[in-house]
């Protein structure tokens, strides 16, 4: 095809993605170097029948003036970054000189917010996928050798978790989960034990978490490797029977090698999907227990005075660097593709 | 003939429809739980007492008179306005369903067509926005679009979650595209039509399959999608899933929550319908999705 009619063709989809998703990530590099404006203080001589009292008050009016003349405040640098809420290198130093034992200085690390939501979101990502993975080959092998006439409505119940969104999702569960749902309510009375609630501690809240993350994700794991499981070759499989194979044996020997490379596909996917965790915290109000740096970003710009721009844009930034680091394995293996099939 | 890889034994086939049976209970069962607790007051969906009363709705009976009541859809629809989130989702999932359908369908075919390098990396490139979260998009969207004065209105919602549906969609329709014989549009290329009319008349008769495949995933997308809605969107304009996040943070009276509950079945019912009708375009489309990249 011509440049110029690929050009033409390809020119509205292209305009859309450097617009919509290009430019924002540079205009969020550009917030995160900029803070909010402070607000101007002022001092008042307030008087009342028993004297006079000099007060620090918010000149609203000049603080106005002020954010409305550079909305986005000013010129920070890497400040954002590298402060209490973000990288926080001095509070690091400062915690480094006066720990009293590593325990101690890693229970400090992990009370600065930015390490807080990075220890979830790993946690998250790397508890969630293996048991994705592991769980969708099972449930795969299994929908594999049903009777053809019950595969449909099966695939249907199975992938259900998948289609709806992770808000409407965790608020199923959470409905259930909660102390005054189904199961919650049926646990305490068989634990014997009324103030067992999933808010009150942060490992059942994790653990809940996780739980949702898996009967999520697991649904796309299971259609990827039944689509796979369909192009096993049965010459190797008859001829392992032949050979006296256990069903086991075949599984592991003659299936799993087939099914490899998408099995790594699908745990890669999972990662950098379940990098970007934030509906299941809202959907099980987990905000006090668990945060992730998505959530933080939110947090950001839904905050109620003043939408903190930059500090978003540094967490972006960060969590985009992230995303980089889990995509990279992802690119190498489409670039080795692209080179073999020249 | 029926091969002999497909024969199982009998406690093999007890002990997988077990297994099945159980994961399927795993995924329906909270979905039915939660239709059925629809029809209940407050009081017996989230009873401390008893699970039963969910069941048996005795607090239901005793303040409404009846066993079910549809109290919580009619309240949350009308009172809640949740007729309102409806209709902005239908005009949301359509528009988007459509422009990115458009932009996606040229796109793709140019870059099936392509044999310079640039087409490759122009995948790479979608790839790479395709992993971006989109919460870290919205954070850049924000100050912007504040600034232009076009937050809060639906026609920036739509665009935005085209674009963000765009890499998708060039990589299920670029590997559908792919398996369309070249032959058929050069052909039409030698007899004197141009690319456009190769592609109007040629491609488009046939490209029927991978389009509703590709229309499916920017539905879902555009239909379930909560980051952009919520944080791009006024209230006056939220679409369905901000809109149950809403309700959820009212709850200074009781009723609130059980319209949460009836909007979460009512918003759910629809997508449920649609992917049992094109099950099959779904599934072809996440495995060629998978397979292919």
């Amino acid at each position: 095809m011509p440049h110029k009619t690929f050009f033409w063709f390809f020119f509205p989809s292209g305009l859309a993605m450097i617009l919509f998703i290009g430019l924002p990530i540079f205009s969020s590099f550009f917030q995160s170097l900029h803070i909010e404006t402070e607000q101007i203080l002022i001092e008042v001589e307030t008087c009342d029948p028993f004297g006079c009292e000099m007060e620090v008050q918010v000149d609203q009016e000049a603080t106005g003036l002020l954010r409305e003349e550079s909305p986005l405040g000013r010129f920070n640098g890497f400040g954002t970054y590298l402060d209490r809420n973000h990288l926080a290198f001095d509070d690091l130093g400062a915690g480094w000189e006066t720990k009293t034992s590593i325990r101690n200085f890693i229970s400090i690390v992990l009370n600065l917010p930015f390490y807080k939501s990075l220890l979830f979101t790993l946690t998250f990502c790397f508890s969630v996928t293996p048991v994705v993975v592991c769980l969708g080959f099972v449930v795969a092998l299994s929908v594999n050798a049903l009777a053809k006439s019950i595969k449909g409505p099966v695939i249907f119940g199975t992938i259900l978790p998948m289609i709806v969104t992770p808000l409407i999702g965790s608020l199923v569960l959470f409905w259930m989960i909660d102390a005054q749902g189904i199961l919650g309510a049926t646990l305490q009375k068989i634990l014997d034990d009324p103030n067992l609630s999933l808010k009150a501690s942060r490992n059942l809240t994790w653990i809940t978490l996780i739980i949702y993350g898996i009967w999520h994700n697991t649904p796309f794991a299971f259609v990827v490797f039944y689509a796979a499981l369909q192009t096993v070759p049965q010459e190797p499989v008859e001829a392992a029977i032949i050979d006296g194979a256990s069903r086991f044996q075949r599984v592991r020997y003659i299936v799993l090698p087939h099914v490899y490379p998408v099995a790594t596909f699908i745990a890669l996917i999972c990662l950098m999907d379940n990098f970007r965790v934030f509906e299941p915290i809202i959907g099980f109000s987990a905000e006090g227990v668990a945060q992730s740096l998505s959530w933080m970003i939110y947090k950001d710009l839904r905050n109620e005075t003043l939408m903190l721009f930059g500090s978003a844009g540094a967490t972006s930034m960060l969590t985009i660097l992230g995303v980089a680091i889990l995509l990279t394995p992802v690119l190498i293996r489409t670039w080795k593709e692209f080179r073999t099939d020249r | 003939m029926e091969s002999k890889v497909n024969k199982y034994s009998k406690q093999f086939i007890l002990f997988n429809s077990i297994f099945i049976f159980c994961w399927l209970v795993i995924s329906i069962f909270p979905f039915l739980w939660t239709f059925w607790g629809s029809f209940k007051v407050k009081a017996d969906f989230f009873s401390r007492a008893d699970w039963w009363y969910t069941v048996s709705g005795v607090n239901t009976l005793i303040e409404t008179g009846g066993r079910s009541t549809l109290e919580a859809y009619i309240n949350s629809w009308i009172e809640g306005e949740f007729w309102r989130a409806a209709r902005n989702t239908a005009i949301v999932t359509f528009s988007v369903v459509t422009i990115s359908l458009f932009l996606g369908t040229l796109g793709a075919y140019a870059l099936s067509r392509s044999t310079y390098k640039y087409a490759f990396w122009i995948l790479i490139a979608a790839l790479v926005f395709r992993a971006m979260p989109h919460i870290t998009l919205v954070s850049g969207y924000l100050f912007p679009f504040f600034q232009l004065k076009i937050w809060g209105i639906l026609p920036t919602t739509i665009i935005v979650l085209v674009a963000i549906n765009q890499p998708f969609t060039l990589w299920l329709l670029y590997s559908f595209f792919k398996t369309v014989p070249k032959e058929l549009d050069e052909s039409a290329l030698i007899d004197g039509a141009s690319y456009f009319q190769a592609f109007r008349h040629i491609i488009m008769p046939v490209m029927w399959p991978g389009v509703i495949t590709a229309g499916l995933f920017s539905l879902m997308l555009a239909y379930n999608d909560f980051t952009v809605t919520a944080l791009l969107l006024n209230q006056q304009n939220y679409t369905m899933v901000p809109k149950i996040n809403a309700f959820l943070g009212t709850v200074e009276h009781g009723g609130n929550y059980m319209w949460a509950v009836a909007s979460v079945v009512s918003a759910t019912a629809p997508l449920f319908m649609i992917v049992m009708f094109f099950q099959r375009q779904l599934i072809s489309g996440l495995t060629t999705g998978a397979v292919k990249g």
